[in-house]
């Protein structure tokens, strides 16, 4: 049993647990108090002031974001003199923050804007101490703005405590203090794996994304150009909140009405291509739990978490599937399986996707990610994006008519929506994975031990009367828990206790991806996975080996899944990179290539 | 067998090092072999004789005469003169109207007495570097009587009744401090001594460990008995080489010595010290910065609460106490509490060490009872004004301006902070009518817009604003809102900001418009410096 105390927010007595801040107790008793550098989600950096509050009984101002409550207390949250604290803290931030709000990428989800709205400043009520600064454009995912950057200290936080990945630090001091990556190179050459949690927890719009939307704009505006558009599953739970629906309504009708609108020559689904990775992961599972070989198995479709495992664990290269990412074995069969049967040439054919994820546009770019001979995905535009390309095509999102998509590759089962929450991959493989060793479907599909925001999270199950154990993780931090538990097993007694291991780069999975709205918090996140449970539980068919238009698919084109077409075209390798500049030093893995050799003999 | 007849002691501190003391010394024990002297006359080195800008300073006795500025062709003067002929050298003698009330000099033993020397009482008088003459001067007797005839708990009582406050700025009740760690479970718990000292104008703690670092170690291995502790940094600023060296050789004698290790005295307390140097952060002085720069990171300051007393050195129970502090414990010990509660004020009992510069006739370091006035300890310990006397910092830069009217304040916490003020660090840096005090604002707040962390956007941005003010001020661009706008800023910031730092710019601004708003005015408004320091253009 915790303890309550009891305490007055400008009067009005509220109880809370021992240990809550003041800011979270006069929450309780209805009052925002102003924040910037504060975020729910993460440690308290302390760093505005602008959270000061004074007290009725003694006297002093403390930040209320890490003041702990105390029995008793008696604390003024509005005054004229924090007024005046509130207001001169907010003009000395402008003052030092180019102010560029129309054409700013956080303009109306800009913290520091609606504060300085709130308490009617002036842009210039301080001069400007704005110095030159040059922006970041070193990497292909994540832009930095340094003169839109207030040092609030979130991005470090999250990149160093949440992620573990250590990308960016404060360096210098005083007013030369910045944010920085080592050795001043820039995100591109540094450990940076691009999962744009940093973005997503930007007060401003000191960080956004590596902007491709222009250039789609181009594609489908271009006759000679065949744009073709595929969508997360995460996007789907996303859209809706950003036009007045609620969280985690799942506006997938909305969607495809809203992309031909726009003018896409066709409409796929990463949903399809999700099902078609449990399809080929599933099978390499059920071999490699067959065969009893470099288990665990790990997956594969998260794009920040394969880069931070090349980073830091390359060691366990070997035990993540080879089967590429949903985007990318979509962008592969756009550009030969699409290509041929509607007979266009692939070079004329424009592969775009749609993802809640920065590390995507990373991805995209791999040089291998091209096993079509062209790169498999030209573009790829984060959720942020669309909004704003369904917002610059003027569309009344909320009141569309609801549409199909145009082709049988956007057809997908409840196991491939729900790849957008953490724990769904694994669920989704579940499902396949006991049928494959059993020939018949699971009782219930539903896998609720996967479920849910805990950061770590196992099951034991029971399939064809052997026990399997498996783990999931989200957000890197919890990964490390599970990858040196691993690695540790493996080491010590050659083998782990896990078959089959889970992890998605981001909080929450790609419903917190790093190409979400601003803001997106722990609890959006969750709000945003119940929609896809939601959506899993209605469709007609929930586990991917029932997808009949996948079926098809291994008919007319692959063969069987882990066939040699598929390997050839679904499966890739993986790296050994520097954990200083990010950058590849050397092939961690060969299983693939190894494949094809043997298919090849 | 020669009897030695007279000793020849060398002030040994960072600046008579860099006046060239150690080539000085060389010559004279040359020069004394070659008139056949050296069996009969010693030269010793000693710590800082408390005179500072005067070149080499040497003293000889039993005769008790200072030499100031001493180079290298004055040696075999003063050897053939004053050693073999009796007479001493007049020109270079140090002025002997105020060597006698400079505390830290050697003095007869009824000025002792009189004033009650409690911290420096060995600087300038033994050997920093011999342990034995410590230990001559019943040194490490405290903390005999401490680890083998009183508890812990003892101990802490004892300080706390004796009323000493933290020496760093702050004034906390150091022996409340230590209660709030000794009784705590957690183990380890360390000890921490903040030798970072940056305040600018202040040099004491320096001169303390380059004085009588033993009289450090050993007011450590007390606090770390006391809070049970069994382990002990001091962070050092890097650019204290000789306080380093001293406190390292120290450190190791004691070791030697079996004064720090195990079983201390046989006690079964055991406890040992390790030095961390410091890289040179202002920040790092406060004492949450200073932790994190300890543990090998940025030298950001850390939110209270916790306070370290708690969650402090990676994450264990910490006291983290200034050097001057820690020096007076011994003598407390020893001595008992009511013989220190004899000194001082009300609410602050003991002496204080200041460190006094500027225009003043005898810059130096002194120690005097709390509650001496800054009158007293200007014309009666630093040989008065040169000039006219206009204002003094006291504190340092996080201080504020003492002007005329003022000169009758009682030098201790409380008294000072009736009057915005506060006692800090203990430097006094005083001013004659030469001195611009906007020239003077401009530069303490070029200080701390240089030296904020830059983690706290008050500090990070307030203080660039401040200086840019101050900045159009002293170039004829200063507008007539600007008093205002700087006094409404720095007390916003004083509100708003996590550590001292952010909140020092107020005293020291709102002091000098207090005192000196006309001066201010005319540079605003007639676009005029009266004492022509500014540019003015």
């Amino acid at each position: 049993m915790s303890e309550k105390i009891k305490l007055k927010i400008d009067g009005y007595e509220v109880e809370v647990e021992k240990g809550a801040t003041i800011l979270e107790a006069a929450k309780k008793a209805g009052v925002n108090i102003p924040t910037l550098c504060y975020h729910e989600d993460l440690d308290p950096s302390a760093a505005c002031g602008i959270c000061v509050v004074e007290f009725e009984n003694k006297g002093g101002y403390q930040r209320s974001c890490c003041t702990p409550a105390e029995e008793g207390m008696e604390v003024i949250t509005n005054s004229k003199t924090l007024r005046k604290r509130r207001k001169m803290i907010v003009e000395l931030t402008l003052s030092n923050h180019h102010v560029d709000c129309p054409s700013c990428a956080a303009d109306g989800k800009c913290e520091l804007q609606e504060l300085a709205n709130h308490f009617g400043v002036e842009t210039e009520a301080m001069p400007s101490v704005l110095e030159d600064k040059e922006k970041d454009k070193s990497s292909v995912a994540i832009e930095r703005d340094p003169e839109k950057c207030i040092l609030c200290g979130r991005c470090v936080e999250v990149c160093e405590n949440i992620q573990t990945v250590n990308a960016i630090e404060i360096t210098d001091r005083g007013f030369e203090a910045n944010i920085d990556t080592p050795f001043g190179y820039g995100i591109g050459e540094s450990p940076c794996i691009n999962c744009g949690q940093c973005i997503v927890y930007c007060p401003t719009g000191a960080l956004k994304e590596v902007d491709h939307l222009e250039k789609v704009w181009d594609a489908i505006l271009d006759e000679n150009k065949h744009v073709v558009v595929q969508e997360a599953p995460a996007i789907r739970a996303t859209l809706g909140e950003e036009f007045g629906m609620e969280i985690g309504n799942v506006t997938v009708g909305k969607m495809y009405a809203a992309l031909k609108r726009i003018g896409f020559d066709a409409i796929f689904d990463t949903n399809f291509s999700a099902d078609l990775t449990i399809m080929e992961e599933g099978t390499e599972v059920v071999g490699r739990i067959k065969e009893g070989k470099d288990l665990p198995v790990i997956t594969s479709c998260s794009p920040g978490w394969i880069k931070f495992m090349e980073e830091y664990y390359p060691e366990l290269a070997k035990n993540v599937s080879t089967a590429k990412s949903p985007q990318q074995m979509m962008g592969v069969l756009t550009k030969t399986y699409y290509a041929e049967k509607e007979g266009l040439d692939p070079k004329d054919i424009v592969s775009v996707s749609i993802m809640p994820c920065t590390a995507k546009k990373f991805e995209a770019q791999r040089p291998e990610m091209s096993d079509s001979g062209y790169q498999d995905v030209d573009y790829v535009l984060t959720t942020r994006e669309f909004v704003r390309m369904i917002k610059e095509a003027r569309l009344d999102f909320k009141n569309l008519e609801p549409q199909e998509p145009y082709h049988a590759l956007a057809d997908y089962t409840g196991a491939a929506t729900i790849f957008g929450a953490t724990g769904g991959v694994m669920e989704a493989a579940i499902r396949s994975a006991y049928y494959l060793l059993t020939d018949e479907d699971m009782d219930s599909l539903d896998v609720t031990p996967v479920r849910g925001m805990e950061g770590v999270k196992e099951a034991e199950l029971e399939i064809a009367g052997s026990k399997l154990k498996v783990a999931v993780a989200h957000g890197l931090g919890n990964a490390r828990k599970i990858l040196d538990k691993v690695k540790k097993q493996l080491e010590e007694n050659g083998e782990s206790e896990y078959a089959f291991v889970e992890i998605m780069a981001c909080p929450g999975g790609c419903v917190g991806g790093g190409g979400q709205p601003y803001h997106s918090s722990i609890a959006m996140r969750a709000r945003r996975g119940e929609g896809l449970y939601k959506e899993d539980s209605e469709l007609p068919e929930r586990a991917s080996h029932h997808n009949q238009a996948i079926l098809n698919l291994y008919e007319d084109f692959l063969g069987e899944p882990g066939s040699e077409k598929a390997h050839h075209l679904l499966h890739t390798n993986y790296f050994k990179r520097s954990v200083l500049t990010g950058k590849s030093i050397a092939k961690a893995t060969g299983a693939h290539e190894k494949h094809l050799e043997k298919a090849a003999e | 067998m020669s009897v030695v007849t007279k000793y020849v002691l060398f002030g040994i501190d960072d600046n008579t090092l860099q006046a060239g003391a150690r080539r000085v010394e060389e010559e004279f024990k040359r020069e004394l072999k070659n008139a056949g002297l050296d069996d009969e006359i010693k030269v010793v080195e000693t710590g800082s004789m408390g005179i500072i800008q005067k070149g080499v300073v040497i003293l000889v006795e039993p005769d008790d005469i200072y030499y100031t500025e001493v180079t290298i062709d004055d040696v075999k003067e003063i050897v053939n003169e004053h050693l073999l002929k009796g007479r001493p050298v007049q020109r270079l003698k140090f002025d002997g109207k105020v060597d006698k009330s400079v505390v830290s000099f050697r003095e007869s033993a009824q000025e002792i007495k009189k004033q009650n020397r409690v911290v420096l009482s060995n600087s300038g008088v033994i050997d920093p570097e011999n342990i034995e003459e410590y230990i001559a001067v019943n040194g490490y007797e405290a903390l005999a009587k401490a680890v083998t005839e009183k508890k812990p708990e003892d101990i802490v009582e004892e300080i706390k009744e004796s009323g000493l406050r933290g020496r760093g700025g702050a004034g906390f009740p150091t022996g409340l401090k230590w209660s709030f760690t000794a009784p705590l479970d957690k183990k380890p718990k360390y000890l921490v001594c903040n030798a970072d000292e940056g305040e600018p104008g202040t040099f004491k703690d320096r001169l303390i460990m380059e004085g009588d670092p033993h009289k450090l170690i050993e007011g450590m291995a007390i606090a770390a008995y006391a809070i049970g502790a069994e382990k002990g940094y001091i962070y050092i600023r890097g650019e204290y080489k000789l306080s380093i060296e001293r406190t390292e050789k120290a450190i190791e004698d004691a070791r030697k010595y079996g004064i720090l290790g195990e079983n201390i005295f046989g006690s079964g307390f055991d406890f040992d010290i390790e030095i961390k140097i410091g890289a040179g952060a202002y920040v790092c002085g406060e004492e949450t910065a200073l932790l994190n720069s300890l543990e090998g990171g940025r030298g950001n300051p850390r939110v209270k609460p916790p306070f370290p007393g708690q969650v402090g050195l990676w994450d264990q129970p910490t006291v983290v106490n200034n050097v001057e502090t820690l020096a007076n414990v011994p003598s407390i010990i020893l001595n008992g509490h009511d013989w220190y509660r004899e000194m001082g004020t009300e609410d602050s009992k003991g002496t204080k060490v200041y460190t006094i510069l500027g225009h003043v006739n005898n810059p130096g370091l002194i120690e005097v009872e709390m509650g001496t006035t800054l009158r007293d300890i200007i014309y009666k310990y630093a040989g008065g004004v040169k000039g006219n006397f206009k204002c003094a910092l006291v504190g340092g830069a996080a201080g504020a301006f003492i002007g005329k009217e003022m000169l009758d304040v009682k030098m201790d916490y409380d008294h000072l902070g009736k009057y915005k003020a506060v006692l800090g660090s203990g430097a006094i840096l005083v001013m004659n009518q030469t001195a611009c005090i906007v020239d003077m604002l401009k530069n303490t707040l070029a200080f701390f817009k240089h030296e904020s962390c830059g983690k706290c956007t008050p500090c990070r941005i307030g203080n660039v604003h401040l200086y840019n003010m101050l900045d159009d001020i002293t170039k004829a661009k200063g507008k007539e809102e600007y008093i205002n706008n700087m006094l409404t800023l720095a007390e916003s910031m004083q509100q708003s900001s996590l550590c001292a730092l952010g909140q020092s710019a107020y005293l020291v601004i709102e002091s000098a418009t207090r005192y000196f708003e006309d001066e201010i005015l005319e540079h605003i408004e007639r676009k005029v410096c009266p004492q022509n320091v500014c540019e003015m253009k």
